[in-house]
């Protein structure tokens, strides 16, 4: 690296930390609270299940620990607000790099943009969004860069704490999700890095019935790319322009994790709600 | 007729709550034989094997032939009461707070004259039907009813010491998401109780039953997660000062042993909800009911689990399940020492393996959930600690009080 580039990169890291000290970078938290009322991915329940965030009280300034307080924490790597690694999923297995303590770490620091389809998506709860839906989209917005995380807003957070969040009925959950040639044109013609999304997985509630079954999960993690799932607040980010910071925990062999997702926007100038 | 027993007025928040006193403790051991006898309804009486003469207080050696072969048998429950008091003052605690306290001497069929609690609609003399309870302490008691069932026998004051009734009182039943659970509500509803608190895991999740559930009169679904303990807290913090019994229907089944595949996950699963859920509970409401033992009609008076009888001994079929329920029927002997001070009783129901979609692959006989509603109702209106569902459960209990050695390798082969 020359001295020159050094130097701006010392320049441009120093403006950075000036800007989110006077508010003119915004941290905006796309982070659920994790709490053990969360609801986790159903599965049928023959399968080994996920479990739900839980949090045991080890002490609270009492007989158990007078002068501090802590807790025992407990959950799957999928519970939550929560980072995919490529061997969650069969196609990743044999990947190089693929869990959670060997991600490369200029991956989970990046660019994102933010497809907004939460008026779809309030329309037909099985909204699928396809290549066709991608390619509308990047006429009016541009084409979606190389190593960029695409965040795909349906507004399903805000069903959070109602029964709509995982949708469930009796031929299984009602969510929205992308369509397996979405996924093969964002993967192969798009390179992206990930794929972030409001609902409980990164498929849709359907996905099941797709084919590949499961297209997000397969197709992303056969090809080393990464899923987040269980965003917030993705309506206060631009179109463009946010950088979003997602590092999972060092599980060895992890298959994934929850984490804190923040994302570093230009301020608008308003305070957040 | 007994005076029906009407719904409590609302609790006067000015007044202290009646500390819960409670009856004589100490027992010979030769009386906690019969305890144990009165904790699965038994009237059961020490008979001698040499000379056949039935005794009681219960006692070392034949008070006829001196004879130490002295074992308790079910006897003919029949007598006549032929003579009453009523003990009207006393220096006992326990007593002091509930008289006037009537008593008789009972001629019993079976050969014997003894004293016994007097049922308030027992004519003088008179014949009777004699029942064996536990009191507040745990200890049986004798205490002679109407031979016939009179009206609003139950409401009796003396008897009502002695059971748990359902009436007017405040039930939490944990789990509503399944068929037991739902029986259990339906069948409390109908015994007349005041309120039902049906506790509801995951609400978000749709199951079957739920419009049924929440169409039975005097029930209310609250999210109830036992194996969560901010949602346990959370429930207790709510309506955990107006429980007065609680029913936990919550059992985590699935079959499997050692080897099974993912054994260690779908295990933790099932003592998270059968050991530590049953604990979060105890834990969250134990320390108000115990509070609340003597608080009038709706006193707090029984914590009952519904749990496998594999509880007794493993069935390898189904390895760690049992491995949870046996943990369970531990937990609860220690509840049940825990919540004797406060006279709220910890009644266990052990049931056969229940038809349901985890035992779709198990041979009948198999125990539907309203004959577990039925028994638990008459658990705790007849008082009775330990009780049985189905075939499969009392025969693996007959077998068990034989040899449980003998009963392991019944069950493994």
């Amino acid at each position: 690296m020359s001295e020159e580039a050094k130097s701006n990169a010392r320049d441009v890291l120093e403006q950075l930390a000036a800007n989110i000290r006077t508010g003119g970078v915004e941290i905006v938290d796309l982070t659920h609270t994790l709490a053990p009322d969360f609801p986790v991915m159903a599965l049928p329940p023959e399968f080994g299940q996920c479990q739900p965030f839980r949090i045991e009280e080890v002490s609270r300034y009492d007989g158990r620990g007078p002068g501090w307080y802590w807790n025992n924490i407990s959950m799957s790597e999928h519970a939550g607000t929560h980072f995919d690694a490529p061997a969650h999923w069969i196609s990743g297995r044999n990947l190089p790099g693929n869990t959670v303590d060997d991600l490369p770490l200029d991956k989970l620091i990046g660019p994102a943009v933010v497809l907004d389809f939460s008026a779809e998506s309030a329309a037909d709860e099985d909204f699928l969004l396809t290549q066709a839906h991608l390619e509308t989209w990047e006429e009016a917005n541009g084409v979606i860069d190389d190593g960029t995380w695409v965040l795909f807003r349906t507004d399903w957070s805000k069903h959070l704490g109602i029964a709509k969040y995982l949708n469930l009925r009796d031929d299984g959950a009602h969510s929205p999700g992308p369509a397996p040639d979405a996924m093969e044109f964002l993967v192969k013609e798009r390179g992206i890095v990930g794929f972030g999304v409001e609902t409980v997985g990164t498929d849709a509630g359907q996905g099941s019935h797709l084919s590949p079954p499961y297209p997000a999960h397969y197709i992303l993690h056969g090809h080393g790319r990464y899923g987040l799932q269980c965003l917030n607040a993705l309506d206060r980010l631009p179109v463009r322009g946010a950088v979003i910071f997602a590092a999972p925990l060092k599980i060895r062999n992890g298959s994934g994790s929850p984490l804190r997702v923040l994302a570093m926007v230009p301020a608008r100038g308003e305070k957040p709600t | 007729m007994t005076e029906p027993v009407g719904p409590p007025p609302k609790k006067d928040p000015q007044k202290v709550t009646r500390p819960p006193e409670l009856p004589p403790l100490q027992r010979s051991r030769a009386s906690l034989k019969q305890a144990a006898w009165a904790a699965r309804g038994v009237f059961a009486l020490q008979v001698c094997g040499v000379c056949g003469k039935a005794s009681y207080p219960p006692r070392d050696a034949c008070p006829g032939c001196l004879s130490d072969d002295l074992d308790f048998r079910p006897v003919d429950d029949r007598g006549t009461v032929i003579a009453q008091t009523v003990i009207r003052s006393s220096t006992d605690l326990y007593f002091r707070q509930r008289t006037p306290w009537r008593v008789g001497l009972v001629r019993l069929d079976c050969g014997l004259s003894i004293v016994a609690h007097l049922h308030g609609d027992v004519a003088v003399p008179g014949p009777v039907r004699m029942v064996a309870k536990l009191d507040k302490s745990g200890n049986a008691v004798l205490m002679a009813l109407p031979a016939t069932e009179s009206d609003n026998m139950t409401d009796d004051p003396e008897y009502r010491e002695l059971t748990a009734s359902p009436r007017h009182r405040r039930i939490l039943v944990t789990d509503g998401r399944g068929a037991v659970g739902q029986a259990v509500a339906n069948a409390l509803s109908k015994a007349g109780a005041s309120a039902i608190f049906v506790g509801v895991a995951e609400p978000w999740k749709p199951f079957s039953g739920m419009d049924g559930l929440k169409a039975i009169p005097n029930v209310q679904t609250l999210p109830l997660d036992l194996t969560d303990t901010t949602s346990v807290t959370e429930l207790a913090g709510e309506i955990g000062g107006k429980t007065d019994i609680i029913v936990n229907t919550a059992d985590h089944v699935r079959p499997g042993g050692i080897f099974g595949d993912g054994s260690l996950v779908t295990s933790r699963d099932a003592f998270d909800v059968n050991v530590f859920g049953l604990q979060r509970l105890a834990q969250a409401f134990g320390p108000a009911m115990r509070g609340r033992g003597a608080d009038g009609i709706n006193s707090a008076a029984a914590f009952v689990d519904v749990l496998p009888v594999y509880a007794l001994a493993n069935l390898p079929d189904f390895g760690f399940y049992s491995a949870s329920a046996a943990a369970r029927h531990s937990l609860l002997q220690c509840l049940r020492a825990e919540m004797r001070a406060g006279g709220v009783r910890v009644m266990s129901v052990f049931t056969g393996p229940v038809d349901d979609d985890w035992r779709q692959h198990v041979p009948p006989p198999k125990v539907a959930p309203g004959q577990i509603a039925k028994v638990v109702v008459r658990a705790l209106e007849e008082g009775i600690e330990e009780s049985f569902v189905g075939d499969i459960a009392t025969d693996i209990a007959a077998r068990f009080l034989d040899d449980p050695k003998v009963l392991e390798r019944e069950l493994s082969q």
